[in-house]
């Protein structure tokens, strides 16, 4: 059992989660992942592991309740367990000092970002964030963000907050400004990351970007999570998460998440049913469901 | 040795007077609607009759088939005289899981091809009776712990808690080693617990054989993934292990590599069998991991793993399950009761057929398989004929679910994780096949990691091998 020690809503349905997990706090890594199972009957979620405290032995995650698996988990309190958490998984960041590094997340997106960001600007580089979301109750972390960045800006879809437009628009500012990119980091939801590689590919900008397919075992062990990049198929739990996003089949990737909607719907109207709970609409419907199973978050790494 | 003077209930009869006893099983128009274990089992009566046939060999061919050597005129004498515990304690003298084993091993290819009564009449059926007494035990409750020699001080942490890591447990614990099992996923037991369907093998009794495992006084850590949670070179030099045993499996599923292959509704075997056994998919919506109820349910193999595939998706209600397999039914390496199976299920075989490309409709799911064709050929390096395409033989299957069942490499985790420790260009683990040692000092490794996808009864005897020297490499030191 895997005590949950801290728990709250960082934004409307976005909860942040610390677990102790000794081993797990001990190892990770920027840009891994865990997998956690909630009870017996329950799925096996990824979620990206956001920050570590090797010395008390947690792990922090943070999740969007979008399906019934997160819904549940969304339910639990400081002091419930999780039956399982396993990992870290994935391979960690490749880091290094690069020069200036664009780092951009997108809705939940920004949470797998956070770490990566850091690790990047603690090795020495230029970090310029850009950090979006549909609308303002849906931007996390700015503060944590904007600590870390020697320049930042946030973006809404709707303009309800900072600045009206998408993340690709204030990218594109930054090229047509003559700013000289080495890397752009991008983690959101699929068709967000898919637009970013479309607007770093003209100018060669090295992009990557960090993907949330279907999981199963998490250890290369069964297929569920593979893609398809520069023509070869990869498994994501294994290979992954992050790839080069000039080189993803996004499309493919786009269709494979949406391989169990119709079980999401089914399990989530089931829950939502059973406990006569009245939990409105649990689903913000933030990009494409996609993740785990019905778990997760569309928005970001594999979180 | 048991007394082998015949009990009245059992006299022995004149050799092959008495038919090799059928196996009590559900009928295959039930037992597609069920998970429950096909089999029923042999009664008290039927084990008494079926044990009497044996006829006592003095130089008994069955045990030099056996991987592990298990005494098998002896425990069958002992049915015959109705000491079924007695006869259950007998096997465990060499193989500590034979619930598992009396179910699960292709007995046709190892004690029972030889066995002298084959020559004439049929073999005596040792896996039946092997499995009837296991049961017996277990059900009558009379399951004794053994006596654990007195603590050694030495630590072993072993690496995967499939059969071979069970094995190497079990001996070890009991030599009074201070045992620690690690693994990746939630529940222990390897392909026992997350390949094997329930209606091949319960997972009650793969649990029942952990238990036991765990009352020896193993202790398991699960969700640890070595390699990512911990390396062997920690495991060694940081958490004070003296040894290593890694039994990791062939947990790489291999797929052909074909247009198409990623299309929705393509699993790897692994998946479709991890989903519905180990994530209890077919439970869904009780359980919350969803899995695809095909209609036209296409599986490509000719394997047991393939065969647990294609009854699976029958049992999900499937109308139509196809296996396509490349060579004709005399080259499948599948056991021969599970053809038999599968066919009495309904399941149709594609033989001589493979498959081209996989073609989906507008939202990606595979709607089609298009094949070929085959004949066979020359003989290949595996002695198997060759197949070989008959041009201009392609056709389409009309498919919703595709299982790719073409086999297993093994997974590159440890390996890569563990700087020196030597493989072969296949990514098998590099081990001594009479003591199980690497190149790595401390570190021993057997099972499938090593000789590649294979079976539990052999994953137990290199566990045996490897579990004797791993006792003398920590008591003496020497390696
Ligand atoms: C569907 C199917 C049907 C089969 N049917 C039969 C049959 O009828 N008869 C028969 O004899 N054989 C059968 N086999 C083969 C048999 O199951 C295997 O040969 C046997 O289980 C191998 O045992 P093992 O201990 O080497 O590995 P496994 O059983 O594969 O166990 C390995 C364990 O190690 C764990 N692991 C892997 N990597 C790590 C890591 N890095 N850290 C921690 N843990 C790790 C895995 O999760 C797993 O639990 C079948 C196999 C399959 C897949
Ligand atoms: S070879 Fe057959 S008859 Fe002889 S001891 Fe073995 S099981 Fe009995
Ligand atoms: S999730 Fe099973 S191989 Fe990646």
């Amino acid at each position: 059992m895997f005590p949950i020690v801290e728990c709250r809503e960082i934004a409307k349905n976005v909860i942040l989660q610390r677990i102790e997990a000794p081993r797990i706090a001990r190892k990770r890594k920027a840009g891994q992942f865990l997998i956690v199972r909630r009870g017996e009957l329950s799925e096996r979620i990824p979620l990206t592991i956001v920050g570590s405290d090797p010395a008390d032995g947690t792990v922090t995650i943070i999740f969007q309740a979008v399906g019934k698996s997160t819904a549940e988990l969304e339910s639990l309190k400081a002091g419930d367990s999780l039956l399982d958490v396993v990992g870290p998984l994935g391979l960690a960041t490749h880091v290094e000092n690069l020069g200036t590094i664009v780092g951009i997340g997108g809705g939940i997106g920004t949470a797998p970002l956070l770490p990566i960001a850091t690790a990047f600007q603690q090795a020495g580089n230029r970090l310029v964030s850009i950090v979006g979301a549909r609308t303002k109750d849906l931007i996390i972390l700015e503060e944590e963000m904007r600590a870390i960045s020697d320049q930042i800006t946030v973006t809404t879809d709707d303009g309800s907050y900072a600045k009206k437009g998408f993340v690709t628009t204030a990218l594109q500012e930054l090229i047509d400004a003559g700013t000289k990119i080495d890397l752009c980091v991008a983690i959101g939801p699929v068709p967000m990351m898919r637009a970013v590689a479309e607007v770093t590919r003209p100018h060669k900008i090295k992009t990557v970007v960090s993907l949330n397919p279907i999981m199963v075992d998490a250890t290369g062990m069964c297929g569920a999570c593979r893609v398809t990049v520069g023509g070869k198929t990869k498994f994501v739990c294994v290979d992954g998460p992050e790839f080069d996003g000039h080189e993803v089949d996004f499309k493919e990737l786009v269709m494979r998440n949406r391989a169990y909607l119709r079980e999401e719907k089914e399990a989530m109207d089931r829950y939502l049913h059973k406990d006569g709970k009245c939990m409105g609409s649990a689903a913000p419907g933030a990009g494409t469901p996609g993740g785990a199973g019905k778990a997760v978050v569309t928005t970001g790494g594999v979180s | 040795m048991a007394d082998v003077t015949p009990t009245p209930k059992a006299p022995r009869p004149k050799v092959g007077s008495i038919p090799r006893q059928p196996m009590p099983e559900q009928p295959p128009k039930v037992r597609v609607k069920n998970f429950k274990e096909v089999p029923y089992g042999l009664t008290p009566d039927l084990a008494i009759l079926e044990a009497s046939r044996c006829i006592q060999c003095k130089n008994p061919a069955c045990v030099k088939g056996c991987p592990v050597e298990v005494q098998i005129p002896e425990f069958i004498d002992l049915v015959r005289q109705g000491k079924f515990v007695e006869a259950a304690k007998k096997i465990k003298e060499t193989n500590a899981l034979p619930a598992i084993c009396g179910r699960v091993c292709p007995q046709e290819e190892q004690c029972e091809t030889p066995c002298v009564l084959g020559k004439k009449f049929e073999p005596v059926a040792i896996g039946r009776l092997e499995r009837f007494v296991a049961d017996f035990e277990r059900v009558t409750g009379v399951v004794e712990i053994p006596e654990v020699a007195p603590p050694t001080g030495k630590r072993v942490a072993i690496v995967g808690a499939g059969p071979a890591g069970l094995t190497v447990a079990g001996d070890l614990v009991k030599l009074g080693h201070d045992v620690t099992m690690f693994e990746a996923l939630h529940k222990p037991g390897g392909v026992l617990m997350y390949g094997i369907p329930e209606f091949r093998l319960p997972k009650d009794i793969v649990q029942a054989e952990l238990d036991y495992i765990c009352k020896l006084g193993v202790k398991l850590e699960c969700n640890v993934v070595i390699g990512k949670s911990v390396t062997i070179d920690e495991l060694l030099a940081e958490e004070g292990f003296h040894s290593v045993f890694i039994g990791t499996g062939a947990g790489l599923p291999y797929f052909m590599n074909i247009p198409g292959e990623n299309l929705i509704g393509i699993y790897s075997a692994n998946e479709y069998l991890t989903r519905s056994n180990l994530m209890k998919a077919y439970l869904f919506p009780e359980a919350d991991t969803p899995i695809y109820r095909g209609k036209h349910v296409a599986v490509v193999g000719g394997g047991n793993v393939a065969m647990d595939a294609a009854r699976t998706a029958m049992r999900m209600g499937a109308e139509k399950v196809y296996l396509v397999y490349r060579r004709s039914k005399k080259e499948m390496p599948a056991r021969i009761e599970e053809i038999h199976h599968a066919e009495e299920e309904g399941i149709e075989f594609h033989l001589l057929t493979n498959p081209l490309r996989f073609l989906g409709n507008e939202e990606s799911f595979v709607n089609e398989i298009e094949c070929q064709r085959m004949e066979l050929g020359e003989p290949d390096a595996s002695g198997r004929r060759r197949p070989v395409p008959v041009k201009g033989s392609e056709f389409r299957l009309p498919v919703d679910t595709v299982v790719m069942s073409i086999g297993n490499g093994a997974n590159p985790l440890v390996p890569a994780t563990t700087p020196g420790l030597g493989t072969n260009k296949w990514g098998n683990i590099l081990a001594d096949q009479e003591t199980g040692k690497t190149n790595k000092k401390g570190v021993f490794a057997g099972g499938d990691i090593v000789i590649g996808a294979a079976t539990v009864i052999l994953a137990m005897g290199a566990g045996r091998k490897a579990a004797a020297a791993m006792h003398s490499y920590m008591m003496t030191g020497a390696w």
